[in-house]
């Protein structure tokens, strides 16, 4: 089946069950593909469906439901108003940007996928809209961004990626209204054999998706495409489609006929994960034909990329299934949030909410009556107060090269470990990069979990050139995704300067220091430190330390504890820059 | 009030999670305990559970006109209001369902804490109380999803409430103080984030859910779920009599609860325990001890044995183990292999 063949079945799915399916992430720039496959959606659907499209920052009280402040001020009491969700009952709500919606938004919107219904605590009382909907996440992220919050995406039956699509091809719906509201009347009928969900069940298994979630909406898709064949029965090529359509794209890992997952916890007991353990038992191999073919299926859906990145995974497989996409797994939580108000200084936006209660006492003595307008003075102002996180990024390069020694990378682990314990506290994160051979590795996305971190790094290995280019160009990335994040990037390069492999690849140690500076010289300005591990202090690191802008700690015999604590002052140091 | 009748799914019916249940349970049975932290791997039923718990409560009894369902039998925890109508309240008191409220994340403090009664200051220039869901919450429970993802300002005030029983309102001329005891039950996947230390030490116990192992179980888990969408009422109509079944064990357990006898050498063997391990001060013991007698007293056991205590140890100890970031083993493998040296029978 061709990608547009693909993306067409998908629209029909989910016009036919927007709420059972919950709704689709749908991966692209903002290119014509995408235009075309939503009209094909919106086409699909019975007419006068709702179709609300929402940005990724709505507030609160217009996603759930708040003050109308229009009436509100016209009668002089509250006056309630239905929020997006509750007006989308039945239809679809779009988000633009998806991957820019923080984990406070997505809860609210998960919440209502949960439940059917928006639940609103007003007056003592609960408010109850009914809210059926199915999301279409508008996904632009890009390799190593956030994409959309991984708890909405739990949710989202369908991962469609029209990324690869060839711009001038066109998407022909597959099923004309006819058909999508015959299958919406036959729907309650189908039923699943228990061998179809075993079959669905041991695809998840197989592919590493653990989200029991995920096999519950396989199901339900293979059931709406039995309905839109207009039969009440799920055969394999349902299965089969909903395989590839609802677990395929979620695969972290790839399948075996010798499950292969008994190692990583043979070589490291104490590193078990969740997922592993969910994944791993020998019942979970296919069997029958069934089971065959629908993974089959899945494995022929897996998109190309996730692919090539399954295969090359890392041997020694530090980490687990579940945090393996990289970067993948951080939500954003961190853009400016509506945090109380203050007197209006001019300068702010007004809080229409607050500045009623402000006046509200007043109404007496100021001569207004009930069914008056409210009568607001300069002092009711009250304007929105917005607390901008701007966390730190702290991003430790560590040399896991020969040259320097493999005590020195036991050392950075521990106070990479340490650091991150005092990161839950002050609420930043962390990030690792660690270089060796030819090439830099991310070995830690961005995170703030002590879990991963001691995952990714207990499975770090060490040995062979010091490609400080690679490294520096790695770290330049980071620091500039942190910055459109709106955080403050630290860097902290642990490392003896000995650069011997350029950026090419190609060993030699002139042209590999030359280009390391170059790098460093690319780096965005931010607060930089670097440690140099060497015996003696080593005027090349210097050279780069001060290509960098970094301050310069030569540190011969750094502890975990010691590392630390200079990396703690060298901070505190720089915060004002 | 929260209205039980909402067409949840049933608990029994809940596939495995055998420690998600029971750490339920027993909160249902002892609310001294503190309430439940449940981490855990995405869609595995941690919010399914904890709404499902709601029908398991027995209704209970509050005064008349009560804004904060204060308990008829307990005049020291009435709210002001309570204490001044005072004995002139011939009112007979109601029978209400325990509420189990959600706190969504992205809820402004206002909602929580209360504040001015917009309708009646405007319309009537009235400076009256509404009551945040902390006021919805006393005697109850207050469900926190994601809860490691909740603001700081909301984790701060979490915290006192939680461990003062009382919400103090402070704002727009209001001032305002009322009881709010509540057992705080949270979820979160640890991938997101961590949790603040004095948070994690609200929690009585905590419990670890992962997606079943077994794809036997996995299966059961879709097939049940299907029942369910495919007709809530008479799948709910299937599992009423567990629920019903569960319910009065949760009460016959709750009345027992004072004559379970825990021996000094259950409590010396606590108390190694939590020495072995480290832990802070003594809301460990007390914790483990409460909730061990909670769980003999659903088993219906007279006394609190060393298998209970083997049995509870886990979720009541795992999240107080002082961090040491170079340790690599978990923290559920350590106090098992404590409990394992120590409660050696």
């Amino acid at each position: 089946m061709s990608l547009m063949e693909h993306a067409a079945c998908a629209a029909s799915l989910l016009a036919v069950d927007p709420f059972g399916l919950g709704g689709v992430c749908l991966r692209s720039s903002a290119q014509p593909a995408r235009e075309l496959w939503l009209r094909l959606l919106r086409e699909s659907l019975p007419e006068r469906t709702p179709w609300y499209r929402i940005p990724s920052n709505i507030p609160p009280d217009r996603l759930l439901g708040g003050l109308d402040m229009a009436a509100t001020l016209k009668a002089a009491r509250p006056v309630a108003e239905r929020g997006a969700l509750a007006a989308a009952d039945g239809g679809l709500v779009v988000i633009a940007m998806a991957e820019r919606m923080s984990a406070h938004t997505a809860s609210l919107i998960n919440g209502v996928i949960d439940s059917g219904q928006v639940r609103v605590p007003r007056n003592g009382v609960m408010i109850e809209h009914r809210a059926r909907i199915g999301i279409v996440a508008l996904d632009e992220s890009e390799a190593g961004e956030d994409p959309t919050p991984p708890s909405l995406m739990d949710r989202l039956a369908i991962v469609l990626d029209l990324q690869g699509i060839d711009p001038r091809s066109t998407v022909r719906g597959v099923h004309d209204r006819e058909s999508i509201a015959a299958a919406r009347r036959l729907l309650p009928f189908v039923r699943a054999t228990p061998d179809m969900m075993e079959a669905l069940c041991g695809t998840c298994a197989a592919l590493g998706v653990s989200s029991p979630r995920i096999a519950w909406l396989a199901l339900r898709a293979a059931m709406v495409s039995a309905a839109l064949d207009e039969r009440t029965d799920v055969a394999g090529d349902d299965a089969a489609l909903a395989a590839q359509l609802v677990i395929a794209p979620r695969a972290t890992q790839l399948p075996s006929e010798e499950t292969p997952r008994d190692e990583p916890s043979a070589q490291a007991p104490a590193d078990q994960s969740p997922a592993d353990a969910g994944a791993s038992g020998p019942d979970t191999s296919p069997r029958d034909a069934v089971d065959a073919r629908v993974l089959a299926a899945a494995r022929a859906a897996i998109p190309q990329g996730l692919l090539v990145r399954l295969e090359s995974a890392h041997p020694s497989r530090s980490r687990s299934p579940a945090a393996g996409r990289a970067g993948a797994l951080r939500a954003a939580g961190r853009r400016g949030r509506p945090a109380g108000s203050r007197a209006a200084t001019g300068r702010g936006r007004l809080h229409l909410v607050e500045t009623l209660r402000a006046a509200a006492p007043w109404q007496k003595l100021r001569g207004g009556g009930a069914g008056e307008r409210v009568r607001i003075a300069s002092q009711d102002l009250r304007e929105q107060r917005f607390k901008v996180r701007s966390p730190t990024l702290t991003i430790f390069a560590v040399d896991a090269s020969g040259s320097s020694a493999l005590n020195r990378l036991a050392e950075a682990k521990g106070a990479v470990e340490m650091m991150l314990a005092e990161c839950y506290i002050r609420r930043d994160t962390v990030a690792v990069v660690a270089f060796r051979n030819s090439s830099a590795e991310l070995v830690l996305p961005p995170t703030r979990s002590l879990v991963r971190a001691k995952r990714c790094l207990a499975g770090l290995p060490g040995g062979g050139g010091t490609p400080l280019a690679a490294a520096l160009a790695s770290v330049a990335a980071l620091a500039w995704q942190a910055r459109r994040r709106g955080e403050t990037p630290t860097i902290v390069m642990l490392t003896d300067g000995r650069a011997n492999v350029a950026r090419s690849g190609v060993a030699g140690r002139a042209a590999a220091h030359a280009d390391a500076l170059a790098a460093a010289r690319a780096l965005p300005l931010c607060d930089a430190l670097f440690i140099d591990s060497s015996p003696k202090p080593n005027p090349l690191a210097r050279e780069i330390a001060d290509a960098m802008k970094a301050r310069y700690v030569p540190l011969p015999r750094a502890g975990a504890g010691d590392l630390s604590g200079v990396v703690r002052a060298a901070v505190r140091a720089g915060a004002g820059l | 009030m929260p209205r039980v009748s909402r067409q949840n799914y049933p608990f029994s019916a809940i596939v495995a999670q055998e420690e998600m249940k029971l750490a339920l349970i027993c909160s249902a049975i002892d609310p001294a305990i503190g309430g439940v932290l449940v981490f855990g791997d995405r869609g595995t039923g941690k919010s399914t559970a904890v709404r499902a718990m709601a029908a398991l409560l027995p209704p209970m009894r509050a005064m008349a006109e009560c804004r904060y369902a204060c308990d008829p039998d307990d005049p020291d925890g009435w709210c002001d209001e309570c204490r001044d109508r005072g004995a002139g309240n011939k009112k007979k008191p109601r029978i209400v369902a325990v509420p189990v409220v959600d706190l969504p994340l992205g809820i402004t403090e206002d909602r929580v804490v209360g504040a001015l009664d917009l309708e009646r200051a405007l319309s009537q220039g009235i400076k009256a109380f509404e009551p945040g869901l902390l006021a919805r919450a006393n005697r109850g429970f207050l469900y926190i999803d994601e809860v490691n993802l909740l603001e700081d300002h909301l984790v701060d005030l979490l915290i006192d409430v939680a461990a003062s029983g009382e919400n103090l309102v402070e704002r727009e001329g209001l001032s305002v103080r009322h009881p709010a005891r509540f057992v705080l039950i949270g979820s979160g996947n640890p991938e997101e984030g961590e949790l603040r230390p004095q948070l994690l030490d609200r929690f009585g116990l905590s419990v670890e859910v992962r997606t079943p192992a077994e794809l036997r179980e996995r299966v059961e888990v879709i097939k049940r779920r299907d029942e369910f969408e495919r007709d809530r009422g008479a799948f709910i109509e299937t599992w009423r009599g567990a629920d019903d079944k569960l319910r009065q064990r949760i009460v016959a357990a709750r009345k027992r609860l004072r004559d379970v006898a825990a021996e000094d050498a259950i409590l010396e063997k606590t108390a190694s325990l939590c020495m072995q391990l480290g832990t802070d001060g003594l809301r460990a013991e007390l914790t483990m001890i409460r909730a061990a007698r909670a769980l003999a007293s659903f088993e219906a056991a007279h006394s609190v044995e060393v298998s209970h205590l083997r049995r509870i140890a886990p979720l009541a100890l795992r999240h107080r183990l002082r961090r040491d970031p170079l340790d690599e083993s978990d923290a559920t493998a350590r106090v098992e292999r404590a409990v394992a040296e120590s409660l050696a029978s």
